[in-house]
Order: structure tokens, then sequence, then C-alpha cells
């Protein structure tokens, strides 16, 4: 046998690297126009009152949401996951010409879900349901991709050299079984057009389940997607990056074990901890409560392994941008793994929930944690797919600084805002009257609103600086060796 | 073990798969049969109420208000009783929203008249000074989507058995009956008559004109709907 490298083929993977930049930028866009109109309502006619209805709040707001989870977040996945996968399962896409068709059809019909989906949102065809909003038709085309994806998956271990799976693809195949369990279930859902004998618009349709089982199935949807969109294949992608590019072995086997097994058996039951006090019944809430607090064990499993991976080099934190966004990452994974089990606590739920407080708690998770997570994912890859050195170490360092602003602006002002708006819904006065009307609570929250929108807006400059650092790195940047390409990244002044 | 699954794909995903579902089968089947049962008081949707629930829908109003009370006395005292399971049974899909940027409209026909969502929906912070709600003006010139409506109508009586053209019992002891027409021309007719009652609260003359003509604006819809939570 010759002993040599293998050349892994990574045309896949650098086509989803180029959505998951552009759909970055669109989503956060979009929430940082969201932001502004919350503090300047007069924002929501900015492209005049004729296109009002496509700019105004509430038909932008799923738009932002799946554009920055289906769009950004899914596409960063892809493209690790066709980097990851041929690297710790020591196959290359080339070798299979199936494997290679798979993954551009995937790419392709990717493509023309993301475009049906931001047509229909701007539209205002949604089904309602958070972040399962798409009507059956592309409910129907999701299904497509996904399978797709999973054949690619399935197929790539199949013909793989390395027999014993890397802890990165068990939260791989997690990701993908979870999100088909979820996504099918909870999309169920039947076209009036077919049922009533060809009245109305053909892509409508009226949901499986009704009311509070609704509410149900669309929680342990909800919360999950969560689980199995930004947390599940996000600690994929630390367990083989952060180990990669500090050179450090994983601290611990079990630990790792522990966190995943946890992890897999503990999310489902908290999906719940959406609906304490609505009318589902309450050993549900209840067990939503309990199992969101005991989720803190796998999740903190998984990030303290991961620092634990840098002990003895924390030198490379100080050195190293990459490492800096990775660790950072890692770090706000606990918070907000720590926030979330609190925000699940009932009484705490009373008065959270409804609030800001929660937005918060979802942007301190997806941009300190997810985002950062999948530039440093990108950053990483782009030296070994572009045989190019990062193109600069000091814009990262800069684009760090600047979205890490951004983030502790955006969450410390959401926990104002969410705790005091809470705080005066339930007010009463000396005679057992409310003390605010609601307009009250609504005014209060104005320089809350204005922080936020600037702390976006700081992130979403990042976003360029990430974005123009990229196109640098893979026009113009030095060329690198293989030798170079070893652990740390190869980075321009 | 692990070792071993680690070894073998196939059975890992099957492992993987276990675990997760687990949970969901344990908490969500065992609700179904308890939780579409309607309380008294609780009728379907008519024709005009539901496309104006689709307005509602389309617009993505559960964004910023919820429709779901919850059992505390500064909820209560703000916008009524609290919500129960079965007053839910025929909302396909729930609307409960997860934020409240606005305040909650699960009984916002009590308190809240055609006239006043007329004004608001066209100038928010008009009605309510500091309102941050943007203007729906495009709701007062689009057109109600009455045949979609209508084939909902048909598809949840069909297969959910949604009770249409029954007698249903209401709070008062009196009895109260939803009608599905039985043609899409009756549909129509159906809808228009009643959009011609909240049309005659209204001030706007171009909706009023657009009634008149046959015509249902959005507005009318969504106001119909709006009325109808109580």
């Amino acid at each position: 046998m010759e002993n040599r490298p293998l050349e892994y083929d990574y045309t896949v993977a650098k086509m989803f690297m180029l959505t998951t930049v552009l759909l970055g930028i669109v989503g956060m866009l979009v929430g940082v126009i969201l932001a502004w109109e919350m503090a300047f309502p007069a924002v929501n006619t900015i492209a005049g009152s004729g296109l009002a209805e496509y700019t105004n709040f509430s038909r932008l707001r799923p738009l932002h949401t799946d554009a920055v989870i289906f769009g950004f977040t899914l596409s960063g996945i892809w493209s690790t996951w066709y980097y990851v996968g041929q690297r710790v399962l020591k196959v290359s896409m080339a070798e299979s010409k199936f494997l290679m068709f798979l993954g551009k059809l995937h790419f392709g019909l990717y493509l023309l879900v993301v475009v049906s989906v931001v047509v229909s949102l701007l539209l205002g065809v949604t089904t309602s349901k958070e972040y399962a909003e798409f009507e059956w038709p592309i409910d129907i085309a999701v299904v497509v991709v996904w399978v797709t994806w999973g054949m690619s998956i399935f197929g790539l271990i199949g013909i793989r050299r390395e027999k014993s799976l890397y802890i990165s693809i068990w939260y791989y195949i997690a990701t993908f079984l979870g999100i088909a369990m979820l996504y099918l279930f909870n999309n169920m859902e039947i076209p009036t057009f077919f049922a009533s004998g060809g009245i109305g618009a053909w892509y409508h349709s009226v949901s499986m389940y009704s009311g509070t089982n609704d509410a149900l199935v669309q929680w342990w949807y909800g919360h999950n997607a969560v689980a199995f969109g930004f947390t599940v294949p996000i600690v994929a992608m630390i367990y083989y990056f952060l180990p990669k590019e500090s050179g450090q072995a994983v601290y611990s086997y079990k630990l790792s074990l522990l966190a995943f097994w946890g992890l897999m058996f503990v999310y489902l039951w908290a999906g719940g901890h959406h609906l304490i006090y609505s009318t589902v019944p309450d050993w549900m809430q209840t067990m939503g409560s309990v199992f969101s607090v005991v989720l803190i064990l796998p999740s903190w499993g998984s990030a303290i392994n991961m620092l634990l991976t840098m002990k003895g080099e924390w030198q490379q934190v100080a050195a190293s941008p990459l490492i800096k966004f990775m660790i950072l990452a890692s770090t706000f994974y606990m918070f907000s793994t720590l926030e979330g089990p609190i925000q699940a606590i009932k009484s705490v739920n009373a008065l959270a929930h409804f609030t800001d407080w929660i937005v918060g708690h979802v942007h301190d998770g997806v941009l300190g944690w997810v985002a950062f997570m999948i530039m440093a994912s990108l950053f990483h890859m782009a030296p070994r797919v572009f045989k190019r050195e990062i193109y600069s170490k000091s814009l990262m360092n800069t684009q760090f600084w600047i979205q890490t602003l951004g983030v502790v602006l955006y969450f410390t002002s959401m926990w104002i805002a969410g705790i005091t708006q809470g705080m005066m819904w339930r007010a009463h006065d000396e005679f057992g009257n409310l003390a605010y009307s609601f307009i009250d609570t609504v005014a209060v929250l104005h320089p809350y609103f204005t922080i936020r929108a600037v702390g976006g807006t700081l992130y979403f400059l990042g976003m360029f600086l990430f974005a123009f650092n990229m196109y640098k790195t893979m026009t113009s940047s030095r060329r690198v060796e293989e030798s170079e390409l070893q652990n740390a990244s190869p980075m321009g002044a | 073990m692990f070792h071993w699954l680690e070894k073998h794909p196939f059975f890992f995903a099957v492992a993987v798969f276990v675990t997760i579902a687990f949970a969901g089968l344990i908490e969500i089947l065992p609700n179904f049969a308890e939780a579409s049962r309607p309380v008294i008081g609780t009728k379907p949707y008519s024709t005009l109420e539901l496309a104006g629930r689709h307005v509602y829908i389309k617009n993505s109003c559960n964004a910023c208000h919820s429709q779901l009370v919850r059992p505390f006395k500064s909820e209560t005292d703000r916008y009524g009783h609290y919500s129960l399971s079965g007053e839910y049974a025929y909302d396909r899909p729930f609307l409960w929203g997860s934020k409240r940027t606005g305040p909650d409209l699960m009984r916002v026909g009590n308190y809240r008249t055609t006239d006043w969502h007329e004004n608001h929906m066209k100038d928010p912070s008009g009605v309510v000074p500091g309102s941050i709600m943007p203007a729906y003006t495009w709701m007062f010139k689009n057109t109600a989507d009455i045949d979609t409506a209508y084939a909902e109508q048909i598809t949840v009586n069909k297969v959910f058995n949604t009770p249409y053209n029954q007698e249903l019992p209401m709070a008062d002891g009196t009895k109260a009956t939803v009608k599905m027409a039985a043609t899409l021309d009756e549909a129509h007719a159906d809808a228009l008559a009643e959009a011609k009652v909240i049309a005659a609260d209204m001030k706007d003359q171009d909706v009023k004109d657009a009634v008149e003509a046959g015509q249902i604006p959005e507005i009318v819809a969504l106001i119909a709907y709006l009325n109808s939570l109580k």
C-alpha cells in the first residue's frame, strides 16, 4: 500500500460554505431590520407604504428565523459534514461517483427549497408554526433533501476505512435522525385542495392535530429542532475542530460518552417547558421543567470536555483568534444551557414566558455558541479547502471583538427588557388593581430595544468582516503547502 | 457495548433513535385522546371567521400576540378567564404564540369592537399612543380568500368530524349551529352576508363599497375572526 495521505474532495463542502456565508448575511440582515422596527416602528415602512406588506415586522419575522436556522445553520452543518465526514471516516468523496452526485444533488435541491421558502414566506404562505412554517409542498421537498443527506451520510459510512465512528459522527447521525423524526410528525397536515375536491389554494393545508395537542407536538418539535439543529451538530463541530486546531487530544472519552447518550435521552423530554402554565396536563409541564434542569449535566459534560481539552495550552487562546472563537462558543454554550434550565423552572417561567428574556436566551445561544462555532469551523476549513492561508488574523480578531460586544449588548438588554416587562405585567397596586396598562409595559422597553438593535447591527457588521476575510482567503491569500496544515491554521497578518 | 456500537453504524443509529423517540411516546401520545374534547360553548369557525383566521396567520399576528391566558390573577384581570384546553378543540393550527410584544388576544372579542379594530389596524399608534405595532393598510385592499376557507371547512368536517350544521350546547343553555354551505357559491353568499354586518359598523368607504359590490376585503374577515375570540 502506498504511504501517502488521502486526498479529500471538498467540492460539496465549498458549495455549502458559500450558502453559509450568504444566507448568514441575509438572515441576520432581516434580523437587524426587525430589531430596528421594534425600536423605531417607522422602519416598518422603510421601502414605502406600498411595499409595507413585505417589509413589516410580522411578515419578516418567520423569514428571519428560518433563514438563520435553515439557511445559515443548516448550510454550516452540511458544509462541515462534507468536510469532517470524509476525514474522520478516512474516505474521499472522489472515490464514489454516486456519493459525489448525491452531494451535488443535495446542494441543488437545497437551493430550490431555499428559494421557495423565501418567496412563500414573503407572500405570507405559512402554517404559523414556529420553524415549521412551510406548507406541504415545501415540506415534501425538505424531506427529499433530508433523505438525500441521509443517504450521503450512510453511503460514506458504508465505504469507510476507519471502522470506529469518531464522536463527531455520532452527533451528525443523531442530527439526521432527530430532525427526521421531529419534522415528519410535526408537519402532519392535510392539503385542503385535495380533501375538498379542488377548492381554494392548492398549497394550503390544515394541521392533523388541534389545539392543545397541536401545541404539544409543535413544542416537542420546536424545542428539539433547537436540540438537533443548534446543539447536536454544533457539538459535532467542536469535537472535531477544537482538537484539530489546538493539536490537543479530547480530554475524556468517557465524558463524551456520558454527554452524548445523556443528551440523547434527556433533551426530548424538555420540550414541555415551552408550555408551562398552558392547558397541557400539569405532569407534562413538570416533566419538561425537571428534565430541563437535568439537561445541564450532558450539556456541561460536552462543554467541560472541550474546555479541559485546552488544559495546559491556554496560551493558544490568547495567540489564536480561531481558538478564541471556539472557546467563547463553548463558554456561551455553558452559559446558555444554564440560563435555559433556569427559565424552565415554573416560578421563573411564570415571569419570563412571553417576554424578551426568552428572545435574549435564544440569541446568546445562537449568536454566541452556534454562529461562533460555525464561523470558527469555516475559518479552520478554509486553508485546507482552498490551500491558502487565512487572509487576515487581525481582521479575525476585530471581528471577534465586535461580535462579542454585539452579543453582550444583545442579551443584557433583553434580560432587562424581559424582566422589567414581566414584573410590570404582574404588578398590582394597593387596591389589587393592575398597576400598568399594557402599553406602559411596551413604552418602557424602547431604550432596551434600541440597545439590542445596536448589538445586532454590530454582530451583523462582523458577518461582513467574516465574509470579506473568507473571500480574500479564497481568492488572493498566500498559497500554503500540506505541511503547514497540520494543526494551527496558517494566518496572514 | 459503546465500543461495539461505534463500530456498527446501523445498530448505533437504531440505539440513538430509540433513545430519542422514547420521550415523545411517553409524553405526547397519552394526551391525544383527552385534550381535544370541546368545552361547552366552543364552536367551530364560520367561513368568514376562518378566512379571517387565515389573514391572521398570513400576517403572522401570532409572532407578537399570544392566545393563551395563564392562570394568574394578573392575567385574568387583564384578559379574562384563563384558557381551558377544550376551548381550542377546533383550532388547527393552535395560535398560542410564544411572545407578547402586544397583548394577548384569546378573548379580544369581549372587549374590542369592529370600529376599534378598524381604526387600530389602520393606525395603531393613533388609537394607542406609543404603540409599536405597524399599520396593516393592505388588509383594506386585499381580498379575503373565501374559497380556501371553505375548502378547510369541508376538510375538517370530513376528516375530523368538526361539527358543522349541528346543534351545539352554549354556556347559557341555548343551542347554536355553525353553518357549512353545501356549495361554493352558497359559501360565498353566506360569507358576504356576514361581511355586510361587519362592514355596517365600519367607516372606510372603500371597504363598504367593496362589500356592497360583493367583494370581501381581508380586514372584514380579520375583524370577524377577532370578534369571534371570546
